[in-house]
């Protein structure tokens, strides 16, 4: 058992960080933060918190590449909390397409692409696959190869069957992928259109403008300063009355631009912009 | 005086925990002082019904907070499911989809660490019934923070794995059974409330 890491030791880390390779871990939220170096300690088998700190002050970008994939939490599943989904195929989408031809959809923070492909499948199942732009981003890049390859664990696959289900999928989740070399290959054509782009929330500005943001279980990592940092990012990439999505225990209420925002369903954490 | 010792009280519990749980938070009265957390193992993938079955009993209505959410005095939470709920410093919540942690999230380990380092000699853990070994390292956290630490007597667990597990790792300053536990809330609540009185 390593000994506790104390917060001036993760503030010095992450000074560190940000001279070296100019990522701020500085506004992370502490706990959360905390508990991904102690991980990382044990997985890399370093003797104590200052090993790692030699480490870091010492190695290469491509290193650093593989420390970034294992601070930022990667674990997901298709369909989500199923109800949101729910909400998303019977609303959601039918509205926007209602007022445009095509429509813009941001997943920010998409990691490993559960959500990119469970978002294909359900503009697939709508029949409108073809009217909409995808761009889907994170700040690990290793990450975002994973999302493109779509090869994700059969065991995970039951689980993800079971939320399709309840997200009301119209045909069944077995049409989608094929086993192959012990893994479920998602259909590529899903996301043949769909722009995998590196994008840092924490430090990147906003780069398009979008109908629909969703932001589910990233913004939990950060610190109240920095959300209200990456929601004005958010604000200022959507169309007015367009609509914003964060996880299910996320809340807008104390960002300073709450009031832009008005609630669509608390439920599902669905806001729309209503103010520029 | 124990009263003005105390911030906050955060109990685990799993399986054969759900009547105890019930009955001490039907004996607490409305106006309880100390916030309470509660991490108790849930399904992952049912969102809704468990903290409803648990208010049927209560008193003080419990709640799933929100990520970033303030903890206050007189109110009840219970972590939600398919997420760790840990204590950040600044007396809030904070969520996290981090990887399961003894096959298990909510985790107990992770409430009741993140309150030890919050909350230090403040804390109160209280470690319930349960078939596996999570909470023994959280209340290990407690006890080294100078908090204190209660465990459901093993006797009179349906599951003693869990509390058995803590009394392995870490000294228990109290060992009780259920109406034991109560009481021993209910004269915690007294001292805090003639602390504020006086």
């Amino acid at each position: 058992m390593i000994q506790e890491i104390e917060i001036a030791q993760l503030r010095s880390l992450t000074d560190l960080i940000k001279t070296r390779f100019n990522y701020d871990f500085g506004n992370y939220a502490m706990s959360s933060f905390k508990r991904r170096i102690q991980r990382i300690i044990e997985l890399y088998k370093f003797s104590s918190f200052d090993a790692l700190v030699e480490k870091i002050t010492t190695c290469d970008k491509k290193y650093f590449q593989d420390f970034i994939s294992e601070i930022t939490v990667n674990v997901t599943e298709m369909f989500r909390d199923p109800t949101f989904w729910v909400e998303l195929r019977e609303n959601i989408l039918p509205n926007l397409l209602l007022d445009n031809q095509t429509i813009s959809i941001w997943h920010a923070g998409c990691s490993s692409g559960e959500e990119v492909y469970s978002m294909a499948i359900t503009l697939h199942e709508l029949d409108c696959l073809d009217k909409v732009r995808i761009v889907a981003s994170d700040v690990d890049m290793a990450i975002l190869q994973k999302a493109r390859d779509g090869a994700y664990s059969l065991k995970n696959m039951e689980l993800n069957a079971k939320n399709y289900e309840r997200a009301k999928g119209t045909l069944s989740i077995d049409k989608y992928y094929k086993e192959q070399n012990g893994k479920a290959m998602m259909d590529k054509s899903l996301v043949k259109d769909v722009i995998f782009r590196e994008h840092n929330l924490v430090s990147d500005v906003s780069f398009g403008k979008f109908d629909l943001i969703l932001c589910r279980n990233v913004m939990i990592y950060f610190n109240q300063s920095l959300q209200n940092n990456v929601l004005k990012v958010f604000h200022e990439s959507l169309f007015k009355n367009s609509y914003l999505v964060v996880g299910s225990k996320e809340s807008l209420i104390w960002c300073e631009i709450a009031n832009k925002f008005s609630v669509v369903n608390n439920e599902e954490k669905v806001y729309k912009k209503t103010k520029e | 005086m124990i009263g003005n010792q105390y911030k906050a009280i955060v109990i685990g519990g799993s399986a054969g925990s759900f009547q105890v749980i019930n009955k001490i938070l039907s004996s607490l009265p409305r106006d309880f002082e100390l916030p309470i957390v509660m991490c108790l193992h849930r399904l992952r993938h049912v969102r809704n019904g468990f903290v409803e079955a648990l208010n049927i009993k209560s008193n003080i209505e419990i709640r799933e907070p929100l990520d970033k959410e303030s903890i206050k005095k007189n109110c009840i939470y219970l972590s939600p499911a398919n997420y760790h709920l840990g204590i950040d410093i600044g007396n809030t919540f904070t969520l996290s989809t981090d990887e399961l942690i003894n096959n298990s999230r909510p985790s107990i380990d992770i409430l009741l660490q993140t309150a030890a380092y919050v909350y230090r000699q403040k804390l109160v853990g209280i470690l319930l019934s349960g078939a596996n070994r999570d909470g023994a390292l959280g209340m290990q956290k407690i006890a080294e923070k100078g908090g204190l630490t209660v465990i459901q007597d093993p006797k009179e667990c349906l599951i003693d794995t869990m509390p058995s597990a803590a009394l392995k790792v870490t000294p228990i300053d109290h060992i009780l059974n259920t109406d034991s536990i109560i009481e021993f809330l209910l004269n915690l609540d007294r001292s805090v409330k003639s602390v504020i009185t006086t």
